[in-house]
């Protein structure tokens, strides 16, 4: 036996499980001398299929918008691209919005990536840390002089995903099945994902609000996330974001930002 | 222990080591079957939970676990550490492996012997390994490190394979006496597996379990496998869970539980997964034949 042939199994076994084209490992055998193609290709087969299944479990309204069989086919390239760099299946296909952005027979299809982040979103908010969401009460406990400086955490299911497409409405009318017949896809729509108790939220914000939450989110104090929400949409309403956050269970705890 | 891993439920559920359930069968766990499971109350059975699938920080899937855990026993089941790949163990997979272990203190830990990692790379599949001197040295290093780190015996689990390695010098019976004999590991016997591995290889599946350390099961799988054929136009199993246990394999499974006793016994079926009563039917039948041993031990007892 070579010396490094303990290490060298796995490098030669590996490269054309993701290649069609490459040469059966020689390091590999059917018994009594029998050929190993069919039998390497068992293992071929086991890799591509799964994660493309895995690609498909994380992303169904956008599988349910390209069919099938186009869905297979541009998962199959992204995972030769892009080969899973966790055993955490959900934590999978990170790159895949970005991917479908630049795959060609997708062009026609302007909207599909931020309906994959919003898919991406959706499951990165299951599988977040739990924690009690922060009540409307505990703000209206506040002296209103305070208001200005407060700091918000946000809940760890969080997420904001800002489209200049109606991507909301589209993801929303095919992850349950619904049509998107009457939807106008050129509507810019901005996501707040997010899992206050068990089920995952994803809901529409209002104008300017994508700004507002994220400025939150970055920890700003509330009077300069209100600022630069204004400055981004005239039609900024503080009060209808405040109690839409709230009503979604978007925070968890508050602070005075002069305290810091 | 990892923060985000921390045993929150056990503030209000105090879970106990539970042991081993005896000769009891039980199912894979399947989220879309948890409704029709706690509508039935608690039975007799356990379930296996795939440690990867609840690995993340929170949410549904550690609910789900937390309230299945309150009426059932565990066997958590690893699918990805890749102990028989020649990398190091990934280090922080192993933290939340033993995460869990502490979290739902399972009465079963088994793993594979197999690889799915390589450098950076996961394939989300049971790859195969060559069984020489060196591939037996590292095997048992990784268990040996498992073993530290959750505290207690991993059963380690014989393959389903479709090729071999032109460098192996040992069988895999051999290979598999050898790591439980220097690391102390119990064994997960896939009798599925044995079948399928037989088919392919084209040895008898009675002579590798007249070779294979009997003594040292502790859990048995049966799963459902499918057909297909090899260059030479020869059958090819595939070891695809993905329907009811075949009869030559319910048959070896009657042949183990005759040597070894009743052990728990696991019914695997992971697509094309089937609503609960068909799932739970076929757990029943491998109970059928594990009482039936059971009765025959009482009986030589009298």
């Amino acid at each position: 036996m070579q010396p490094d042939a303990h290490a060298c199994y796995a490098a030669a076994f590996v490269p054309p499980l993701l290649d069609p084209g490459a040469d059966v490992p020689a390091v590999v055998t059917g018994p009594n001398g029998k050929s190993a193609m069919k039998r390497y290709n068992v293992y071929r087969n086991n890799v591509t299929v799964s994660l493309i299944e895995a690609l498909a479990a994380i992303y169904p309204a956008v599988q349910r918008l390209t069919g099938p069989d186009f869905f297979r086919a541009m998962a199959r390239f992204h995972i030769r691209e892009t080969t899973p760099a966790s055993p955490l299946l959900f934590d999978y296909g990170r790159d895949f919005p970005a991917f479908i952005a630049r795959y060609e027979h997708a062009q026609p299809l302007p909207w599909l990536p931020d309906v994959a982040r919003i898919e991406r979103a959706w499951l990165d908010a299951y599988h977040a840390a739990d924690a009690a969401p922060l009540s409307a009460t505990e703000l209206a406990a506040i002296e209103p002089d305070r208001l200005a400086s407060l700091v918000f955490t946000v809940h760890p299911a969080t997420r904001v995903v800002r489209s200049p497409f109606a991507a909301v409405s589209i993801f929303a009318a095919n992850r349950t099945g619904g049509s998107s017949d009457r939807i106008d896809a050129s509507t810019p729509e901005d996501a707040l994902i997010t899992r206050p108790e068990f089920d995952v939220v994803v809901r529409q914000l209002p104008p300017g609000g994508a700004v507002f939450l994220t400025c939150l989110i970055s920890g700003c104090m509330l009077a300069e996330a209100a600022a630069a929400a204004i400055e981004a949409s005239q039609d900024f309403d503080l009060a209808t974001n405040i109690a839409g956050l709230f009503e979604a269970g978007a925070f968890t705890s508050l602070t005075s930002g002069d305290a810091r | 222990m990892d923060a985000t891993i921390r045993p929150e439920a056990s503030k209000a559920i105090p879970l106990r080591f539970s042991y081993a359930p005896g000769g009891v069968a039980g199912t894979s766990f399947k989220p879309e079957h948890l409704a029709a499971i706690l509508d039935e109350g608690p039975q007799r059975g356990f379930f296996e939970v795939h440690a990867e699938s609840y690995m993340g920080a929170g949410g549904p899937p550690h609910r789900m676990l937390e309230r299945l855990r309150r009426d059932y026993p565990f066997s958590l089941h690893g699918v990805c550490m890749s102990i028989g790949g020649p990398s190091p163990l990934n280090r922080s997979h192993l933290a939340r492996f033993r995460g869990l272990v502490a979290r739902y203190q399972p009465a079963l830990v088994s793993e594979h012997l197999a690889w799915s990692t390589h450098e950076t790379s996961f394939f989300n599949d049971l790859l195969p390994l060559p069984y020489t001197k060196a591939t037996l040295d590292r095997v048992c290093d990784h268990i040996d490190e498992v073993q530290e780190a959750i505290r207690r015996p991993l059963l380690l689990e014989n393959p389903s394979t479709y090729v071999a390695f032109r460098s192996s010098t040992m069988s895999e019976t051999d290979f598999i006496r050898a790591v439980a004999e220097r690391t102390g590991c119990g064994l997960l016997l896939d009798v599925s597996n044995v079948v399928v591995s037989a088919t392919n290889h084209g040895f008898s599946a009675l002579q590798y379990l007249a070779d294979f350390p009997l003594a040292r099961v502790g859990e048995v799988h049966l799963a459902g496998h499918a057909e297909q054929s090899d260059d030479e136009g020869e059958l090819l199993l595939i070891d695809s869970h993905d329907g009811p246990v075949a009869d030559p394999v319910w048959k070896l499974f009657e042949i183990v539980i005759a040597r070894c006793g009743p052990v728990p016994t696991l019914i695997e079926w992971d697509s094309n997964i089937p609503g609960w009563p068909v799932l739970k039917a076929e757990a029943a039948a491998a109970q059928a034949i594990l009482d039936r041993c059971h009765s025959m031990e009482d009986r030589h007892a009298a």
